[in-house]
């Protein structure tokens, strides 16, 4: 066996410190060894977008990305947004119009959703659609998403004027 | 699906990095940001027993310097997408940014990474060749700057020696008048094309000249199109030199058979793709020789 | 609510049937709080990877595990030998379906692999890292074996059986003769012909397939986690299995990441995890990684047909014949069988017209593949491919509009109850309802005359129509009649809290649809109690009342009437023990808002949470001999009709690209008639996620093999599913036709969608490229499929 490698980081805010094999993702180093089980899993080679979460700010698959990568970064989940309230406005949309069914792709879509409603002011529902198109969601059709996160950029905008 | 063992090892130098490769060989692998190679890690399609992770390195800004563009091997996508140099004077670059995966993998992937990869459906390997980019490559014998054109040897295959490593890209800045076209056709958005094409072109008095087709993922590599280049800058601008140029892609390309298209399916975007890359650079619909029935 | 059982709580202040409220279980989900079976954890728990067989059929002449064994981490070794002692094999048939047969099929193959991807060998560690490198290192002796990878030539005689002792490769053959079909034929004044190819696709849930086995050797009994849509069928045959009694099984389904019909089923990987609980004596844990997703979780469809339709020059359908052929993998899947998808194909061609003159045969063979078995819209998306396409082929042959084609044929909405040509019994269908509903939504004169302009400029764009009829409410005609142990029925249990609270335990599951939001819906509107009141329990065989789960459209229309009856008899024994405390007639009084109120003027009495304390704590103040009962159990089945039947029609808009063969999705509506609707927010999202899972399969999803019997596309890069980008909006609409066979009136809503967009989205290729006079009848609709119908390549 190869040699585990000591990382500190934060996650949602809270310093860890781990010993972890270089082998290991970042998902499953924040499901299995820091119990944040929101963070999905759903294919484990990059495509479905199940397991995003955010480094030192920006979204990224947390299956692509090693742990040992995450050294010094600042990463969060979706249970650090929902704690830290950024996203309840977010939540709420796709609670009201029934974004979601299974719940799986959830956080994911959320942490993608919210990078792009940080960007833009107002996507129009072509751009939201391509923003949203590295994440995988078989139960809804999209359409539900959609209109969750347009809902979520209008009452933003409209908040800020 | 859990990557097998392996050791790691983050540089804090080019140099350290370069003795890394030397000391370890086939045994290690670089590993930049990671979007290629870590789904063959967990796919245990590759099973380095080192991994070399160039993150800790100073590669990553993007600057003019005297008419060339400089891309250090570390700049992610998504630097490249929001950069206003690369905007201004390599618009082909911001033109095919957004074709290249989702934004989670822009964020992560970098272009040093892509290139080394030297997947045949990836968009910037094409790129290059069609913006005449030199790739930038470090050795334990020193720099040398490697024609994009002769760096792409092979499905996953470059010309980058076992201890040599990409540090840059050099791109000359877009001259006035140089017009410029990419499109992929792909099933879905972010999705490797079934082919696609980045184009460069002078375009004065109803004539092209020195014009660069790229394709991308009709062969074991990105491919510059020399015959069908040559065809469309023979004389003022037609349908029939469109399909003079059309034909001339039979000796040009040799697409391959996959799971998204036939060569015969390939060679036939390839085709229309041309006429439509001709008729945008002209801004003339007629040169796209669109079916009607 | 319907005439012959009027209800009396329609109007009240917790009248929840009908209205789009969010559900209750979303907020967790929100957060990243729910609690999938990938997500847990629990002490001592192992970790399962297992060798599978690289060849689609191959004698394994040894097993050497020695190095494996050696590996660190390393829990056990255990091979389908080995495993066999402690589970026992199955076959899957059904006796409704006369003359199907399969072989024994093991948890772990014991000395054959019938399809790449089968288990030959199960690895326990530590972690799942170690198990796959210990995996890595057991030393597999195959022979390989010639596979049968070709359904069309799987029943030829020199084509070798995959298991000698059935004497060929015909699992199911069906046959069926209805009216005069040959002279209906030969009186036609046209007559269409085509073979229908449908790839074979398979589920993708997001989640993958997850199990937990946790035997307890001091209580002697099994706790299963489990991603299963039916935790009683799964009690049943792991105790069977295992040698266990039931009560010795209990099966827990939390959260599900998708199911559809995929989790479903009795996977022989997580039956080996169960029994290697019960072997190593501690819990085993596996999640299927994507690839053995791909691999392993059931495929579906995979179907050819050759079909031909009959018509008169008014457009009036004279005749349907068929013949299929399905190749169904190496065994039929346990225990629903893989015959039932080529059975509904047989029964539903055809079914929503008029015509009774029929012929069909389908014949489902052996192969090795990986299994095909039931997901979402069984056999329904074939049949109504093979309709509706052969209809829009007679509407352009006999140069009539393919609305009207339909309208011409269909059955008329004033004409049930009736039978299909099949047999197939209709209650109450709305079919020309929908059609005018869907064309007045749609627009579709309008739409017709934007297509013609636009074809002028060079702009090819279709419309596709699709009706379609859709099996739900399935009574015991689907299983149980065939001697599967799978519960039609189910069971609610619901009871008053001490603090006036609601618990309601139900048999049906939660995978998403929403299941949990329509039991708390129609309980705290049969009660009369605000919907925050209600928890709903469900998906765990030791704390709900017996049932079937939740699949075949059946959960709103079965278990949400049982939640309706259970809530009115609580209500009736609430109101008694009232009665009883306030000396009045209970008939006198009601309940609103969680308050005994006078019945008419709503003046309040006493809470429900009074009830509830003078029940539980001062029964002395009761009169003697009076017992409160402050729970109520009630079970439904549907009895009259088989199945209950749902209707509707889809259309699809979309512009393809002649030159490129890129079909582009413009739009989608789809008008459906589920009955009463209990939440029209969540029909119509499954009916949106339906549609975009029949999309998937018109336009991108396929499981390709080779032909050795390799899946050459096994990973999400390379199977394509729908994403965000290229899905269209979809607008739907109802119509409602309540079933008589329950005072709610709900039938199923959660496969309309899946069974009806394919056959839209190819008629509308089909009509966007007519002026090519081009004609596609194959899906998945590649790019490379339309070029070559094109002519292109």
């Amino acid at each position: 066996m190869t040699a585990s490698v000591s990382i500190k980081l934060t996650v949602n805010g809270e310093t860890v410190t781990a010993d972890v094999p270089p082998r290991m993702h970042l998902a499953d180093f924040l499901r299995e060894r820091l119990s944040l089980t929101g963070t999905h899993i759903g294919c484990e080679h990059g495509v479905c977008g199940a397991c995003t979460v955010r480094l030192d700010g920006d979204i990224v698959r947390g299956c692509l990305v090693l742990a040992v990568q995450a050294n010094g970064a600042a990463v969060e989940t979706v249970e650090g947004v929902s704690d830290s309230g950024e996203i309840a406005d977010l939540q709420e949309a796709f609670r009201q119009r029934n974004a979601l069914q299974c719940g799986y792709c959830t956080p994911g879509m959320l942490l993608t959703a919210q990078e792009l409603l940080a960007r833009e002011e107002t996507p129009d529902r072509e751009t939201i659609r391509e923003h949203m198109s590295g994440n995988y969601c078989r139960c809804t059709g999209y359409q539900a998403i959609v209109d969750a996160v347009e809902t979520t950029a209008r009452a933003r905008a409209a908040a800020r004027t | 699906m859990k990557a097998a063992a392996f050791d790691y090892v983050r540089p804090a130098s080019v140099a350290e990095a370069l003795e890394l490769l030397r000391r370890h060989g086939d045994a290690a692998k670089l590993i930049s940001g990671g979007q290629s190679l870590v789904p063959a890690l967990n796919l245990r399609l590759l099973a380095p027993e080192i991994l070399i992770d160039l993150g800790g390195l100073d590669l990553r800004s993007i600057a003019m310097d005297g008419g060339v563009l400089r891309i250090g091997a570390l700049a992610r996508h998504v630097d490249l997408l929001n950069s206003a140099l690369v905007a201004e004077h390599a618009p082909l670059l911001a033109l095919a940014m957004p074709h290249i995966a989702h934004p989670a993998i822009r964020n992560r992937g970098t272009i040093g990474g892509n290139l080394a990869h030297a997947d045949p459906a990836s968009e910037l390997p094409a790129v290059m060749q069609a913006l005449d980019a030199a790739i930038v490559v470090e050795g334990a014998d020193g720099t040398r700057r490697v024609d994009a054109r002769d760096f792409f040897t092979g499905i996953y295959e470059t010309v980058l020696a076992a201890d040599e490593m990409i540090v840059g890209v050099e791109i000359p800045v877009a001259e006035a008048g140089r017009r410029f076209f990419f499109h992929e056709f792909s099933r879905r958005s972010g999705d490797y094309a079934i082919v696609g094409l980045a184009a460069a072109a002078t375009v004065a008095g109803g004539t092209a000249s020195d014009v660069r087709l790229c394709y991308f993922a009709v062969g074991d590599k990105a491919t510059l199109a020399e015959g069908a280049g040559a065809a469309l800058s023979a004389g003022p601008m037609s349908v029939e030199r469109v399909a003079a140029a059309q034909a001339a892609l039979a000796e040009d390309l040799s697409p391959q058979d996959d799971q998204q298209g036939s060569a015969a399916t390939r060679m036939h975007l390839a085709r229309v793709v041309l006429a439509r890359a001709t008729a945008a650079l002209f801004d003339d619909p007629a040169l796209a020789g669109r079916t009607a029935a | 609510m319907n005439e012959h059982n009027p209800l009396t709580a329609l109007d009240r202040p917790n009248s929840y049937i009908g209205r789009a409220l969010p559900r209750p279980n979303l907020t967790r989900l929100l957060q990243g709080r729910g609690q999938y079976v990938s997500d847990m954890s629990l002490p001592r728990m192992a970790h399962v990877a297992f060798v599978r067989s690289p060849y689609a059929h191959a004698r394994i002449n040894g097993i050497d595990a020695t190095e494996a064994k050696a590996m660190p981490g390393v829990v056990a070794v255990v091979t389908g030998k080995e495993l066999a002692e402690v589970c026992t094999p199955w076959v899957g048939v059904l006796s409704h379906l006369k003359g199907l047969k399969s072989a024994p099929q093991h948890a772990i193959a014991v000395d054959r692999a019938c399809w790449q991807g089968e288990a030959v060998c199960a690895v326990i560690a530590e972690t799942r890292a170690a198990a796959e490198d210990a995996a890595e290192r057991v030393m597999v002796d195959y022979e390989e074996l010639e596979p049968v990878t070709d359904m069309m030539t799987a029943l030829d005689s020199e084509t070798p059986l995959i298991h000698p002792e059935l004497g060929d490769n015909l699992a199911f053959e069906r046959n069926l003769d209805v009216g005069e079909v040959d002279k209906a034929f030969a009186e036609a004044d046209a007559v269409v012909e085509a073979e229908f190819v449908f790839g074979r696709h398979t589920g993708v849930t997001l989640e993958p397939r997850a199990v937990i086995g946790d035997w307890n050797p001091g209580e002697e009994r099994l706790t299963v986690y489990q991603g299963t849509q039916a935790p009683h069928m799964m009690q049943n045959i792991i105790a069977k299995h295992l040698g266990l009694e039931e009560a010795q099984v209990r099966v827990v389904c939390k959260d599900v990441g998708g199911s559809f019909g995929i989790k479903v089923h009795v996977y022989p990987d997580e039956m080996a995890v169960v029994a290697l609980s019960k072997l190593l004596r501690r819990p085993v844990k596996y999640v299927a990684d994507r690839i053995e997703s791909f691999n392993t979780d059931i495929h579906a469809r995979d179907h050819r047909c050759k079909a031909k339709i009959a018509v008169k020059a008014d457009g009036l359908i004279t005749g349907f014949a068929i013949d299929d052929v399905t190749g169904i993998g190496p065994y039929s899947m346990y225990p629903r069988t893989s015959a039932i998808e080529a059975n509904q194909v047989v029964n539903l061609v055809g079914g929503q017209y008029t015509n009774q003159n029929y012929r069909a045969r389908t014949r489902v063979v052996f192969q090795n593949k990986n299994v095909t078995c039931q997901y979402r819209a069984v056999g329904h998306p074939i049949a109504c491919s093979i309709t509706e396409g052969l209809v829009d082929l007679a509407a352009r042959e006999i140069g009539m509009d393919p609305a009207a084609m339909r309208r011409r044929n269909l059955i008329p909405d004033d004409a049930y109850p009736c039978a299909a040509a099949s047999g197939l019994k209709f209650e109450s269908l709305s079919h020309h309802a929908s059609l005018d509903k869907l064309l007045s939504m749609m627009d579709y004169d309008g739409l017709r005359a934007e297509q013609a302009e636009l074809r002028k400029r060079g702009i090819y764009r279709g419309i596709g129509l699709a009706t379609f009829i859709e099996v739900t409410n399935p009574s015991a005609a689907f299983y149980g009649v065939g001697g599967a142990r799978i519960s039609s029925q189910d069971g609610v249990a619901i009871r008053l809290e001490a603090t006036g609270r609601i618990i309601v335990q139900t048999s049906i599951t939660e995978q998403g649809q929403g299941s949990e939001a329509i039991t708390a819906q129609v309980a705290a509107h049969a009660l009369g109690v605000p919907m925050e009141r209600v928890r709903v329990i469900l998906g765990d065989t030791d704390n709900t009342p017996y049932g079937g789960g939740t699949w075949a459209s059946r959960a709103a229309g079965i278990g949400g009437e049982a939640a309706w009856q259970a809530g009115k008899a609580l209500r009736t024994n609430i109101l008694a023990v009232a009665a009883s405390i306030l000396q009045a007639d209970a008939d006198a009084l009601d309940i609103v808002d969680a308050k005994v109120v006078d019945k008419g003027t709503d003046v309040e009495r006493m809470p429900l949470e009074e009830v509830a304390r003078i029940a539980y704590f001062r029964p002395d103040t009761l009169p003697p001999g009076f017992q409160p009962e402050l729970m109520a159990v009630r079970h439904f089945v549907p009895r009259e009709y088989p199945f209950a039947f749902t209707n509707g029609i889809q259309a699809s808009w979309l512009e393809v690209d002649p030159d490129t063969g890129f079909v582009t999705l413009l739009k989608h509506w789809c008008v459906e008639d589920c009955g009463t609707i209990i939440n029209p927010q969540l029909v119509d999202e499954q009916i949106r996620g339906g549609i975009v899972q029949g999309i998937g399969p018109a336009l991108y999803e396929h499981c390709l093999y080779d032909e050795r019997g390799q899946l050459t596309n096994a990973s999400m890069a390379d199977y394509l599913v729908p994403m965000a980008s290229e899905m269209p909006d979809i607008e739907v609409g109802h119509v409602v036709s309540p079933t008589m066979e329950s005072e709610l009136g709900a039938k199923g809503a959660g496969e309309a969608g899946t069974a009806g967009a394919p056959a839209a989205v190819v008629n509308a290729v089909n009509d966007a490229l007519a002026p090519f006079d081009v004609r596609i009848v194959e899906i998945p609709m590649t790019p490379e499929v339309i070029l070559r119908a094109l002519g292109k390549i």
